[in-house]
C-alpha cells in the first residue's frame, strides 16, 4: 500500500521509499552486509527526515550538523519546537508518502503508542549489547537514546541564596519566582517536576498526589509564577528560577549572558526520563534512517549528547573504556545511584491524576 | 452566459425563465468542504471511543461526557466567564472611544484612530503576550516604576489576561461600531433637543435602543474574539487560567498525553455549540438594525 501511494503521489521513483526494499527490512547494519554498505546505501538516499529537533534542546544542532557534515546527507527537521504527539502524527499518517518523518526522536509513551500502532522497524544499532537492558526493548523496536534529571536552576544574580531542594521552594524568599518549563499537562519536563516533587513530599510512583499538593502549596504562598520559562523568560529575568531538565538548565547557563544560571539537582526528588530512538517502519529513506541511529549511538554521536549537558545512554560503558568525553562529562551534576523509572502502568496512572487535578492545583 | 454574450441578444425574459439557485453553487460548495468536512469530521471523532489497550475504536459518550466534566468542565466554564467578562467591558469601552471620535468631527483625529485601530485591533498573540510580559511582568518596566507588585497586582492572573485581551479587543469593537455611530443623525438629536429632551434622555430613548442591535452584534464578535484566543493565554498564564483552548491543545500536541485527539475534538464541539448559541442571538438582531441604520 505504502509503495502504491507513493507512486500516485509521484514520488515512488526511488524504490528505496517502499517498504519491503532491502534497507527498509534490515534489523541491523549486519543485515546490510556491514556499515560500508549501510553508509552507501544512505549516501544514495541523499536526505533524512526528522521531526521536532530542536537546535538547541540537548546539543540537537551540533548533531544534526556533525551528521550532514559526516555524511553528505541533507537532514530536514520539520517544525524543530514541535512535540512528541506531532511526530507521532507526521509518522502515523504519511505513511508512503516521501515527507514521512524518517526517524523519531519520543517521549516513552510516544514511543509505545508508535510500537502499538505498528510504526517501528525493529533495528539494533552496532552498541546494542552495550545499552543497558533496562533501557532498551527486547526486540529492538527503540531504546532509550540520552536524558537527564529534574533540576532547578536559578539566577544567582538576582536570588540572593539559591534553592537546593523542592521544600526550599516554599520559603517566602522566593514569593513571585519558582516557573516551570510549560505546564504538565502538555510539557514533558513539567509533568516529570509534579513526579520529582510528590518523591520528595512522600509520594511515590503510584502516588503523585504529594506532587499536586505541593504544587497547590506553592500557588498558595505566592512562589508559583505561571508565566512558562523559557531561554528569552530568563534572560530576561522574568523566571528567575525554573526546574526543568538539567541539560536545558545546564545549556542555558552556558548561552545566557548577563545571568549567573546555577543549576542543582534536588537531592530529595531525584527523578529522571530518558528520550528513545526508533526507526519509522514507512520510512522514506529507510537507510539514511538506520545511519542516523547508528551515528547517535556512536561515540562521536553520545559525546555529542555529552557537551550538550545531557546523559547518553551509553555514558558507563564509555566512561569505562574511557571513550567518553572528560570535560564534558566532568560538569554535569553527579546523581547518587541509578535512576529508576516508573512503570507504563504506573506513569499513565500518573498522568490520569495531574490531567485532572492540575488545574485545580495551581488556578 | 457565454452564448449570450457572444450573440449579443441578451433577453431579458430568458434570463428570468433561467432558475436562479446555481448562482449560489459555488458558495455552498465552499461551504461544504471547508466548513462542512471539517465539521463532521470533528463531530465523528468526538463520538469516537478508542479502547487505549486494544485500539479498537467504536461510537460513544464517554469522550463528550469526559468534556463536560471535571477539569474540562472548569475550562469551559473559564473560558465562558473571561469572554462575557471581556466582551462587556470591551463594548462599553469601544462605543465610548467611538462615540467620543465620531463627537469630535475632527477628520485627521478619526483618521488616526482608525489607523491604530486596524493595526491595533490585529495585534494579538505570542507577541502581544510578550509585550505584557515586558511591560507588566513581574520584572516588568511599569511594573518596577510604580512598585505594582506591592498593590498586589499580577498580570498571570484572570485580571491580567483581561487586561491583555482588551488590548486587542477595545480596537475591534471601535472599527466595528464605527459605522453604526455614523448612522446615529445629527438630526435626531437636533430633534429631539428641540422637543425639551436632554442628552440624557436623547441616548436613553432613542440612541441606545436604535444602537442595541449593532452594539449587542460588536459584543458578539467580542466574544467570539476572547473564546477563540489560545496563544496569548498560553504563553502568559499557562494553565493557571483555565481555559478551553488551552486544554484543546494540550489533548491535541503535548508531550504528555497521549491518545487525547478525540476528546479534544470533543471539546471543540463543545466550543462550537456555544459559539452557534451565541451567534443565532445576532442574526434577528442585525436584521432589525439594518432598518434603521441601512
Amino acid at each position: 500500500m505504502a509503495a502504491v501511494s507513493g507512486a500516485a503521489t509521484g514520488c515512488g521513483s526511488a524504490p528505496a521509499s517502499a517498504t519491503d526494499s532491502e534497507a527498509a527490512k534490515a534489523a541491523s547494519a549486519k543485515d546490510f552486509g556491514g556499515m560500508d554498505k549501510l553508509i552507501a546505501a544512505a549516501k544514495k538516499e541523499g536526505q533524512l527526515n526528522v521531526y521536532a529537533l530542536a537546535p538547541d534542546w540537548a546539543n540537537y544542532g551540533e548533531m544534526i550538523e556533525a551528521f550532514e557534515k559526516k555524511y553528505g546527507i541533507k537532514v530536514n527537521n520539520e517544525d524543530p519546537s514541535g512535540s512528541s504527539q506531532g511526530a507521532l502524527n507526521a509518522a502515523a499518517k504519511r505513511k508512503g508518502q516521501d515527507r514521512a518523518v524518517d526517524a523519531l526522536d519520543l517521549g516513552t509513551a510516544y514511543m509505545q503508542e508508535a510500537k502499538k500502532k505498528g510504526l517501528l522497524a525493529p533495528y539494533k544499532v552496532a552498541e546494542w549489547e552495550s545499552i543497558p537492558d533496562s533501557q532498551k526493548q527486547p526486540d529492538g523496536s527503540y531504546m532509550n537514546n540520552y536524558g537527564g534529571y529534574i533540576s532547578i536552576g536559578c539566577d544567582a544574580k538576582v536570588i540572593k541564596k539559591c534553592p537546593e531542594t523542592f521544600k526550599d521552594l516554599l520559603k517566602p524568599e522566593y514569593r513571585n519566582k519558582v516557573a516551570l518549563n510549560g505546564n504538565p499537562t502538555e510539557s514533558g519536563s513539567a509533568f516529570s517536576t509534579v513526579f520529582a516533587t510528590a518523591l520528595a513530599n512522600g509520594g511515590s510512583f503510584d502516588d503523585v498526589q504529594p506532587g499536586l499538593d505541593f504544587f497547590k502549596e506553592l500557588k498558595q504562598r505566592g512562589n508559583y509564577l505561571p508565566v512558562e520559562s523559557s531561554k528569552a523568560t530568563i534572560q530576561k529575568g522574568e523566571t528567575p528560577i525554573s526546574i526543568d531538565w538539567d541539560y536545558l538548565n545546564l545549556g542555558y547557563s552556558e548561552q545566557l549572558k548577563g545571568v549567573d544560571w546555577q543549576v542543582t539537582v534536588p537531592s530529595d526528588g531525584v527523578y529522571a526520563q530518558y528520550y528513545n530512538q526508533g526507526v519509522n517502519k514507512y520510512a522514506p529513506h529507510p537507510a539514511a534512517a538506520r545511519l542516523w541511529l547508528e551515528f547517535i549511538y556512536s561515540t562521536e554521536g553520545q559525546n555529542i549528547w555529552l557537551k550538550g549537558y545531557s546523559r547518553p545512554a551509553l555514558l558507563d560503558d564509555m566512561v569505562q573504556d574511557g571513550t567518553a568525553d572528560k570535560a564534558a562529562a566532568a560538569k554535569i551534576p553527579e546523581v547518587e545511584g541509578e535512576p529508576t523509572f516508573p512503570t507504563q502502568e504506573q506513569e499513565a496512572a500518573a498522568k490520569e491524576v495531574i490531567g485532572k487535578g492540575w488545574g485545580k492545583a495551581v488556578s | 452566459m457565454s452564448t449570450t454574450r457572444t450573440s449579443g441578444q441578451r433577453t431579458p425574459r430568458r434570463n428570468r425563465r433561467r432558475p436562479r439557485w446555481p448562482a449560489v453553487l459555488p458558495f455552498f460548495l465552499f461551504l461544504a468542504v471547508c466548513f462542512g468536512i471539517p465539521a463532521g469530521t470533528m463531530a465523528m471523532g468526538a463520538f469516537t471511543v478508542t479502547d487505549p489497550a486494544t485500539g479498537a475504536s467504536r461510537y460513544g459518550l464517554d469522550n463528550v461526557t469526559d468534556s463536560l466534566s471535571g477539569a474540562y468542565a472548569t475550562g469551559l466554564t473559564g473560558s465562558v466567564r473571561l469572554s462575557l467578562f471581556s466582551a462587556l467591558l470591551a463594548t462599553v469601552l469601544g462605543t465610548l472611544t467611538g462615540q467620543a471620535v465620531v463627537a469630535s468631527r475632527r477628520p485627521a483625529l478619526r483618521k488616526a484612530v482608525v489607523a491604530a485601530c486596524g493595526v491595533l485591533a490585529n495585534f494579538s498573540g505570542a507577541p502581544l503576550a510578550f509585550a505584557f510580559i515586558a511591560t507588566l511582568g513581574t520584572t516588568g518596566v511599569v511594573t518596577r516604576m510604580f512598585d505594582l507588585q506591592r498593590t498586589g497586582f499580577s498580570l498571570y492572573s484572570f485580571t491580567g489576561l483581561v487586561l491583555a485581551y482588551l488590548y486587542f479587543m477595545i480596537p475591534l469593537m471601535v472599527v466595528a461600531v464605527l459605522p453604526a455611530l455614523d448612522g446615529v443623525r445629527t438630526q435626531w438629536q437636533e430633534a429631539a433637543a428641540s422637543c425639551g429632551a436632554t442628552r440624557g434622555q436623547f441616548w436613553r430613548h432613542i440612541g441606545i435602543p436604535v444602537l442595541m442591535p449593532s452594539l449587542l452584534g460588536g459584543a458578539v464578535l467580542m466574544f467570539g474574539t476572547s473564546f477563540a484566543s489560545h496563544a496569548t493565554a498560553a504563553v502568559m498564564t499557562g494553565s493557571s487560567v483555565p481555559l478551553i483552548t488551552i486544554q484543546i491543545s494540550n489533548a491535541l500536541n503535548g508531550n504528555v498525553l497521549v491518545g487525547q485527539e478525540n476528546l479534544a475534538l470533543a471539546m471543540s464541539l463543545n466550543m462550537v455549540v456555544i459559539a452557534l448559541l451565541v451567534m443565532s442571538v445576532q442574526i434577528p438582531l442585525q436584521r432589525r438594525s439594518a432598518r434603521w441604520l441601512g
